[in-house]
């Protein structure tokens, strides 16, 4: 049996399916929060690299680079923001990151 | 042959060590777990021919992004466990919604299909001319540059915002002042004082 794009696409699908998933159930936590989204990314790479392969096309993977990049800036963002505010708050709870409610 | 089994290889392990990154205990775990994710992730990509990718992959994500996950983890001294609590309140509706949206994804999976009259914008050059890697640079930098240069300000944007959301100046630590090193004259450094013979000074 041969492997399709659509088998590429179930893996993917599946992939989004678990950091959305991740994000439901570890709603408390900020990093793990922030590795869910990494994993929905790393989904949607799958999908265009699988796309640009199927069809010939060099534009997926292109497109696949600068969502790497993309990815990457978020996740040295959010982490530093994590630091910081760990440092002032001394939790990293998302459900008590209120301070700009007033 | 070889290759099915190869990516139901990767495929299996990928998608298992992406559930446990979202269901184990200890964040670190997670972490390493999904290290693991993204190695089977970059095999995927050889299956698919796209090695470039695969070797960016782990270069850039495990070697730099998640190795930076590692050492935040490692450096926050946070109780995980008060952070887990309401993981089960929350697991049906998010079971819901994840299962509604795979069975969602699952059907545009299975009924989509390609225009026909589709042309590749650039098409990829047969294995034997060129590499991945040469073929990627040949479109990157040409047609794409202006993209890959958006992509670099990205980065440098990230990396200033980085540097500077978590810079601190301690007040008690004495920095070195280039300003007062250079401005020094020699006559504020050295007195000059004649002495008489015999006498000494004071």
């Amino acid at each position: 049996m041969t492997v399709g794009l659509s088998h590429y696409l179930t893996v993917a699908a599946i992939l989004f399916t678990l950091g959305i998933f991740g994000i439901f159930l570890n709603r408390k936590n900020v990093i793990v929060i922030l590795m869910s989204i990494e994993l929905m990314l790393l989904a949607v790479n799958i999908n265009l690299v699988a796309f640009s392969s199927f069809h010939g096309d060099l534009v997926g993977q292109v497109y696949a680079l600068i969502v790497l990049t993309v990815a990457a800036a978020e996740a040295a963002i959010g982490l530093a923001l994590v630091v910081v505010y760990f440092r002032n708050r001394g939790t990293i709870d998302v459900a008590e990151i209120d301070l700009l409610q007033g | 042959m070889l290759s099915a089994l190869f990516f139901y290889l990767f495929a299996i392990l990928c998608v298992g060590a992406a559930f446990m990154v979202i269901s184990v205990k200890n964040p670190v775990h997670a972490v390493l777990f999904l290290i693991l994710a993204f190695f089977n992730a970059a095999g995927l990509f050889v299956l698919l021919g796209a090695e470039f990718l695969a070797m960016i992959l782990v270069v850039v994500y495990v070697g730099a992004v998640l190795v930076l996950f590692l050492f935040v983890v490692m450096m926050l001294d946070v109780d995980f466990a008060v952070l887990r609590a309401g993981f089960l309140k929350y697991l049906p509706i998010g079971a819901t919604i994840g299962i509604l949206l795979l069975v969602e994804l699952i059907f545009i999976v299975g009924a989509w299909i390609t225009a026909p009259d589709i042309v590749a914008q650039a098409p990829t050059p047969p294995a034997s001319d060129v590499t991945n890697t040469e073929a990627l640079g040949l479109i990157l930098y040409t047609r794409y540059v202006y993209l890959f240069e958006a992509a670099g300000l990205i980065l440098l944007v990230a990396m200033i915002g980085a540097i500077v959301l978590t810079l601190q100046h301690k007040r008690d630590v004495r920095r070195q002042s280039v300003a007062a090193q250079v401005g020094r004259t020699r006559e504020m450094a050295v007195e000059v004082v004649e002495v008489e013979s015999g006498r000494g000074l004071s």
